[in-house]
């Protein structure tokens, strides 16, 4: 596998990444070894609206990754303030507890993080830090009910197997509020598209929560502690903060004044079928298809402009998987020789969209600009 | 319940019966060989006794060219105060003076 490494070139400056397999991946990206991460090639999400297990993206933030796991000593403890501390096992887990289904997009905070301009620091990776998978496991919310709240309760936090190279360094957790840990949506994940997760996504069980980006999924889920107090880490206080205002950006090269932590998704939308530079037929029509979402209240509509953003058509929408899925959408196009700007524009249910223009803020975190891909006609 | 289930698995552990569909013994992960590297310049000693206990070096070779000194600084001095790594003043400033004459 080390061998004679193929390669592949992100489309922005110092974008030359190996071809990496790893154990229950088929060739991703490579963009870090230790700890990995892995982006999954564009192409792959025209295979399907749901990504396939073995082509995921994997981010991890610290080296000491769990490499030898016991699902039958696995636990889940539940502890802080909480009437009755649990330690729960995956059968318990899966036995005890009402399963609980859905589909969402997992997209990392930093997804497109190189296409930032001016460019910043971070993993450097294109448009693959997403996916889309049907998770099952467990409302948090029913388990934290058999734990039972205790008064005075403001946060819930989590973290897992992973950790530090040296103990010195912050271990990773993360927090919700209380109410957001019992909107009974977010989840207590064993499964994804119906297989056991896959080891570098988080095997045995990993938080979902749907809508929100990928630093609250926390993955080798073991510990919920119910807190009194806002968690103030590294990875909270510090990290995964975005400019405090509607477009998360500031003026390109400047800091905000005012940070919250990260939060759900902005609109985004993809073509599939077409990849940059692609030749089509001139004069004759081209089918286009591609992929939507947003933070969860769904996607209410798609356009396309084929003339570089000067006018844009509706496209049609696919079968609706849930409010936190990828959206099919479709549209055919008829061009006439020569080089086409496409670009593809959703908003969601609550009447949000996408800039034409990207915005910026200093982590690179968000990107949800209007993209564009161009193709030739001939 | 749970005590009793616990103690089930105990008694057919010791009596060595696999109890349901439990893995009977734990499972493991082997990553890939680690093949990235650093790009030779002068210093390239500080990053590689500094840097690599806890990350690749691809965390490094990735980034933007051309960043600047100030932004290795700033890097470094993450590295340094958030994740606690213990880089003396000297190695800081060699870490820094090679990731801003080689990336």
């Amino acid at each position: 596998m080390a061998t004679a490494a193929q390669t592949v070139t992100l489309p922005f400056a110092n974008g030359e990444r190996p071809l990496v397999t790893y154990p229950g991946k088929r060739a991703l990206i490579g963009l870090t070894s230790r700890p990995p991460q892995l982006e999954t090639p564009f192409s792959v999400f025209n295979e399907g609206i749901l990504t396939p297990n073995d082509a995921f993206f994997v981010r991890y933030h610290l080296a000491d990754i769990p490499l030898e796991i016991d699902p039958s000593a696995f636990r889940l403890e539940v502890t802080g303030k909480v009437a009755t501390p649990l330690s729960l096992s995956l059968d318990e887990l899966k036995t005890r507890f009402e399963a609980v289904e859905f589909v969402a997009v997992h997209q990392c905070s930093g997804n497109s993080r190189g296409f930032f301009d001016p460019r910043v620091g971070g993993g450097q990776a294109g448009n693959g830090l997403m996916g889309n998978a049907r998770w099952k496991g467990v409302a948090l919310k029913s388990v934290l009910e058999k734990a039972g709240i205790a008064g005075g309760a403001a946060e819930v936090s989590f973290s897992g197997l992973d950790g530090p190279v040296i103990p010195e360094t912050p271990r990773f957790a993360k927090s919700l509020k209380l109410a957001h840990a019992l909107d009974g949506e977010v989840m207590l994940a064993y499964q994804m598209n119906g297989e056991d997760l896959p080891w570098l996504n988080g095997f045995p069980l990993r938080l979902v929560v749907p809508g929100y980006f990928g630093t609250y999924w926390v993955k080798h889920l073991n510990q919920i502690t119910v807190r009194d107090t806002p968690l103030d880490n590294f990875w909270m206080s510090t990290a995964y903060r975005i400019p405090d205002n509607d477009c998360a950006c500031v003026p390109a090269g400047t800091r905000p004044e005012k940070t919250v932590p990260i939060g759900r998704f902005a609109v985004r939308s993809f073509l599939t079928n077409l990849l940059e530079g692609a030749a089509v037929s001139a004069g004759k029509q081209v089918p286009l298809r591609g992929v939507a979402f947003d933070g969860g209240s769904g996607i209410a509509r798609v356009e396309l402009s084929a003339d570089g953003g000067k006018s844009f058509m509706p496209a049609a929408l696919g079968e609706d998987l849930g409010s936190y899925s990828f959206r099919e959408w479709t549209a055919n196009v008829t061009l006439p020789a020569g080089t086409h700007a496409l670009m593809v524009r959703a908003t969601n249910v609550l009447g949000q969209s996408q800039p034409m223009q990207a915005s910026w803020n200093p982590s690179g975190y968000m990107r949800s600009a209007v993209e564009t891909t161009h193709v030739v006609a001939g | 319940m749970i005590r009793y289930l616990k103690s089930l698995a105990a008694a057919a552990a010791l009596a060595g019966i696999v109890v349901g569909m439990a893995a009977a013994k734990p499972l493991s992960y082997e990553l890939p060989e680690e093949t990235a590297v650093f790009k030779p310049g002068p210093g390239v000693e500080a990053a590689e006794n500094n840097c690599v206990a806890c990350h690749s070096a691809d965390y490094i070779t990735t980034q933007p060219p051309g960043m600047g000194r100030s932004f290795w600084e700033a890097e470094v001095h993450k590295m340094i105060a958030a994740y606690r790594a213990p880089i003396d003043d000297d190695d800081a400033k060699a870490v820094i003076d090679y990731l801003a004459a080689t990336y």
